[in-house]
């Protein structure tokens, strides 16, 4: 993302918004700049604030009258009075900041908005996870923290490492060079995004050893790790992981409740 | 996809979010028309937001905007706009602030035969209660465990009440902070900082009702230092 220089008028409105941090106004130009380094393309700033195509000199006119007179004017906080957050034309591989930070964006390896595959949305639909077995969901980066491939791919090999067989539809997946052992492309070991998930299936009775994995790395890793697991419920409505979650210390209070409605 | 999997807090008595989605290549053929049903159907019902993941909510980002906006700002809350703008397979999303909404519109959902999975997001107490009254057992079900590593470089706990409302990131901690304190402040209500927090959720399943209360909360608390009633 990048900022029109002789449009932006310094208001700041758009530094609190950005999720990464990556926005501030240069003292020296007296303009909002972009850190390239830290801005994951995820297009809130663009696509999340309301526009005015107010004349920059008039209003950086009225700016200076008002501090003269030090008196301050209340705007809306959404709105980039002149229009000034104009998107960069990305190439490999900055491209898959955006990929991978941006929700409108359909990743070309799923075909599906977001940042993982349907699972256990559509599982009355696909049968993905059985009775007996476990779904998880490992996403990096959320809420809002950003995270490099580099420590994606610690986690995915950790994984690799105990013998899981990563999800072929998820954009994640697709990114590895090899899937054994949960190496990714070298070239993006360098891009940060805002979130990505990981996703694959064990049987149920594997979930402990491999929540205690997934805690074991997560804290060797510069980020925020969220976990999700899932199963297929009984006839009775009844989940074998509610056992086995709390024999593991964990407690839960949100999730997804699929309810069987979906039909080829 | 996990949007609305991993939002922060203990009470989610008035938060829940139902989808509809296809199964890519094998029911989505017709899943456009199946999903505009599903918004048309819950309209009934008086959800606090919906939306579609490639169009967003009925809150949106105007980019026409004149100055007259700072000081009256029309809260547009386009329904229609996000029932017309479903043009192919996609997820479309229901906020509901009440069990007895929910209930209902799965009722109808059932009777309405659409085809597509339906989930409820929320409690999962709730949600099995809410699938029971209407004559349902859960087919499977995804538990969220919450946060691992570095927690401590996420933000305090009102600031990610509100902002895990959008699970995908674009409601940053700063604006959420920067609206609070102006509700705190008297520069804005409840419910318009709820709105401007809504136009950064891109899918409309950010929940104004319990931004609201959220707010409202912190501002009681406010109002009561030290324990003193009167
Ligand atoms: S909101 Fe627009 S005018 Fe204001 S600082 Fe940001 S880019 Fe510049
Ligand atoms: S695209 Fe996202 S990360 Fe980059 S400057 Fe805009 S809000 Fe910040």
């Amino acid at each position: 993302m990048q900022i029109d220089q002789q449009k932006c008028v310094a208001c700041g409105n758009c530094i609190p918004v950005c999720p990464m941090g990556a926005i501030a106004i240069d003292t020296g130009l007296n303009r909002a700049v972009v850190n390239t380094n830290e801005c994951v393309e995820c297009y809130a700033c663009f696509r999340g604030m309301s526009m005015e195509k107010l004349n920059p000199t008039l209003v950086r006119g009225i700016r200076r009258l008002l501090k003269i007179f030090r008196l301050r004017f209340d705007p809306e906080p959404d709105v980039c009075p002149t229009s000034a957050i104009i998107p960069d034309e990305l190439s490999w591989p900055r491209v898959v900041r955006r990929a991978f930070s941006d929700p409108i964006v359909t990743h070309e390896s799923t075909g599906v908005h977001g940042r993982g595959t349907e699972e256990v949305k559509t599982n009355d639909v696909t049968h993905r996870v059985g009775l007996g077995e476990a779904g998880y969901v490992i996403e990096f980066g959320r809420p809002t923290v950003g995270v490099w491939f580099r420590d994606i791919e610690k986690m995915t090999r950790a994984l690799a490492g105990i013998g899981i067989e990563f999800e072929p539809r998820n954009p994640v997946t697709h990114m590895m060079i090899d899937r054994k052992t949960g190496k990714l492309r070298d070239d993006i070991l360098n891009e940060k995004i805002l979130s990505a998930i990981v996703e694959f299936k064990t049987a149920v009775e594997n979930v402990p050893v491999v929540l205690r994995r997934v805690d074991e790395v997560s804290k060797t890793l510069d980020t925020v790790v969220s976990v999700g697991v899932s199963t297929r419920c009984d006839v009775e409505g009844n989940s074998a992981l509610d056992g086995i979650l709390a024999e593991e210390g964990f407690s839960y209070v949100r999730g997804k409740t699929n309810l069987g409605l979906g039909h080829a | 996809m996990t949007n609305t999997l991993h939002r922060y807090g203990e009470s989610f008595d008035d938060d829940y979010i139902v989808f509809a989605i296809p199964a890519r290549g094998i029911n989505d053929g017709n899943a456009a028309e199946m999903e505009r049903r599903f918004l048309e159907i819950a309209r009934k019902y008086k959800p606090v937001n919906m939306g579609d993941a490639s169009h967003g909510g009925i809150f949106r980002p105007a980019k026409d905007l004149n100055p007259s906006v700072h000081w009256s700002r029309q809260e547009r809350r386009d329904f229609e706009g996000v029932v017309n703008s479903v043009s192919g397979p996609t997820t479309v999303a229901v906020v509901f602030d009440n069990p007895d909404a929910v209930v209902e519109f799965v009722k109808e959902l059932k009777t309405a035969d659409l085809g597509l999975s339906i989930n409820i997001s929320g409690g999962l107490d709730q949600a099995r209660e809410c699938a029971r009254r209407a004559g349902l057992e859960r087919h499977s079900v995804e538990y969220s465990l919450g946060f691992f590593g570095q927690t401590d470089r996420m933000a305090d706990r009102q600031t990610l009440e509100l902002s895990t409302m959008c699970g995908h990131g674009m409601l940053s901690f700063g604006l959420v902070r920067k609206l609070v304190e102006w509700v705190k402040q008297g520069r804005r209500t409840p419910e318009q900082a709820a709105g401007t927090m809504a136009r950064f959720c891109s899918c409309g399943v950010f929940n104004p009702a319990r931004a609201c209360r959220l707010m409202r909360r912190q501002g009681e608390k406010e109002r009561t230092p030290g324990g003193r009633k009167n």
